[in-house]
């Protein structure tokens, strides 16, 4: 497949340089600026060696990635909340060219899946969106495989960042603002955390399983969220004498979608420790499946974003 | 409520059977501790199944017991056990066949713990069956309590749903267990 790669932050920039390995080829790379558009295949390290030594990453405008030809549009663009813009209309312009697309970008996917899903259906291409949801793991994929009528829920951690503040906490008998300037230093919590201490972005995830679960009717509205911030480490300790601890948990059903902190087996398989992610799909017919991985990262994100380009059919 | 033992319906002066599920803790004393209440509301014994061998999870010894008084005199006998600090898992119709813990977080002193879960007792058709509080800051502060409810098989949601409730009118917060999330 020929990939035309919009965004080049950790995601896009992994996507651009693993696409070789998985036999696509680059043939457009673009970030909010700039572009490098080749035909016959970008040289993906000086574009982006040029990028960072703080130069044009091509000379081309975002405007022609979408002129050239391509298969593929990879849309790694950052996810904005409501209508989902820019992403929104990359994806669409995509489809109306008859390309495929495929997301690492949230917003379309959890704010306007239903418009996704119709102009997906007057076009020859299709979307693809596993890497909004877990990063490297195969959870989307897993459902599709189980056919969503046979999944009744979605449950799990699926934000690294409050995973990781709720595990030192637990660990080390310490309060939430302590430990969030530690994982702020350590990198592992961004300089504006609020996205994820929040659960918002643990709910835009589980608003894309809920629309994939009831074929749509979900946004970022209808979730019921609650963040970590005001669990205190006596929380934490009086769960931990009842073989408890508490994580950031949303849960996806054809009913609603809900994330907040909550009381699971100290011990139990979604109680992951660290920046680690899980997810329980419970089926209809095969019992509970875990999937758990690294739920954020380029390299790792990007290898869902190949394995969608991988399932899409020639057009 | 309650359920009758023999086919009799009640008598003339309104006396009728109830069976009553306790807990007790494993110590010498305590069975006779627990049946005083029954006598003291009016309540008269006519049998207890003591099921020494059969210890509960929290390592509790549960007993049955058989008793009749006029209905209105009910609810003060189970009061009594209550009050007398015994753990009563049934009384009468009233059958607590789960049990859940939850975690409140906020101003719990303030806003008056013990009302709190006298609120939880009435509204979630709940006992509380055991409550561990941590205030590390002082009573004035934030601070945590944990509750082990025992709840109607059944009623586990609805249970959690008028604790979220009781919780929000008292702006704390609710720290729910994951139904479901134990597989």
């Amino acid at each position: 497949m020929r990939l035309a790669v919009l965004g080049a932050g950790a995601v896009g920039r992994s996507v651009a340089e693993l696409a070789g390995e998985y036999g696509h080829e680059v043939v457009a790379l673009a970030d909010s600026r700039h572009a490098t558009v080749d035909a016959d295949g970008i040289d993906v390290s000086s574009a982006l060696e040029r990028k960072d030594a703080g130069d044009a990453l091509g000379s081309a405008t975002p405007e022609e990635l979408f002129e050239t030809d391509y298969d593929v549009l990879v849309e790694a663009t950052p996810t904005t909340l409501g209508d989902a813009e820019p992403g929104f209309s990359h994806v669409r312009r995509a489809l109306e060219d008859d390309r495929h697309a495929v997301l690492a970008n949230k917003g379309p996917v959890a704010e306007r899946y239903e418009e996704l899903r119709d102009l997906e259906h007057e076009s020859a291409g299709s979307i693809r969106f596993e890497a909004t949801v877990g990063g490297a793991i195969p959870i989307l994929s897993t459902i599709e495989d189980s056919t969503p009528e046979a999944v009744t829920a979605v449950r799990g951690v699926l934000n690294g960042t409050a995973n990781f503040i709720l595990t030192r906490m637990a660990a080390e008998g310490l309060d939430y603002e302590h430990v969030l300037s530690e994982a702020q230093d350590l990198g592992v919590a961004e300089a504006d955390p609020t996205f994820d201490v929040d659960g918002t972005d643990a709910a835009l995830k589980f608003v894309i399983l809920a629309n994939v679960l009831a074929d749509g009717g979900f946004s970022l509205e209808d979730a019921d969220v609650t963040g970590i911030q005001n669990v205190p480490g006596s929380a934490l300790e009086l769960a931990a004498e009842d073989g408890r601890t508490i994580r950031l948990i949303g849960e996806a059903t054809r009913d609603g979608v809900r994330v907040g902190p909550r009381l699971v087996p100290e011990n139990g398989a979604l109680a992951v420790t660290g920046t680690r992610n899980i997810v329980q799909i419970e089926t209809r017919h095969a019992g509970s499946l875990h999937n758990s991985g690294r739920g954020a990262g380029g390299p790792e994100t990007a290898t869902a974003v190949l394995s969608d380009v991988g399932r899409l059919p020639p057009l | 409520m309650g359920e009758e033992i023999d086919d009799e319906p009640e008598t003339d002066g309104g006396i009728r059977a109830y069976t009553v599920r306790l807990e007790l803790v494993d110590e010498p004393g305590e069975l006779l501790r627990a049946l005083a209440p029954i006598a003291d509301n009016g309540g008269n014994l006519l049998s207890i199944h003591h099921e020494r061998g059969n210890i509960t999870p929290r390592g509790h010894i549960p007993v049955e017991v058989d008793l009749e008084c006029p209905p209105d005199r009910f609810d003060a006998v189970v009061d009594g056990l209550r009050d007398a600090g015994v753990n009563v898992i049934q009384a009468g119709a009233e059958r607590y066949g789960e049990e859940v813990s939850v975690v409140l977080v906020g101003h719990l002193v303030e806003t008056d713990l013990s009302e709190t879960l006298e609120a939880i007792e009435a509204d979630a058709a709940a006992a509380v069956v055991d409550l561990s509080l941590a205030a590390p800051d002082g009573v004035d502060a934030v601070s945590s309590a944990r509750l082990r409810l025992a709840v109607d098989s059944g009623r586990v949601e609805d249970a959690i749903a008028a604790v979220r409730s009781i919780a929000d009118e008292r702006d704390l917060s609710v720290v729910e267990p994951l139904p479901g999330g134990d597989a």
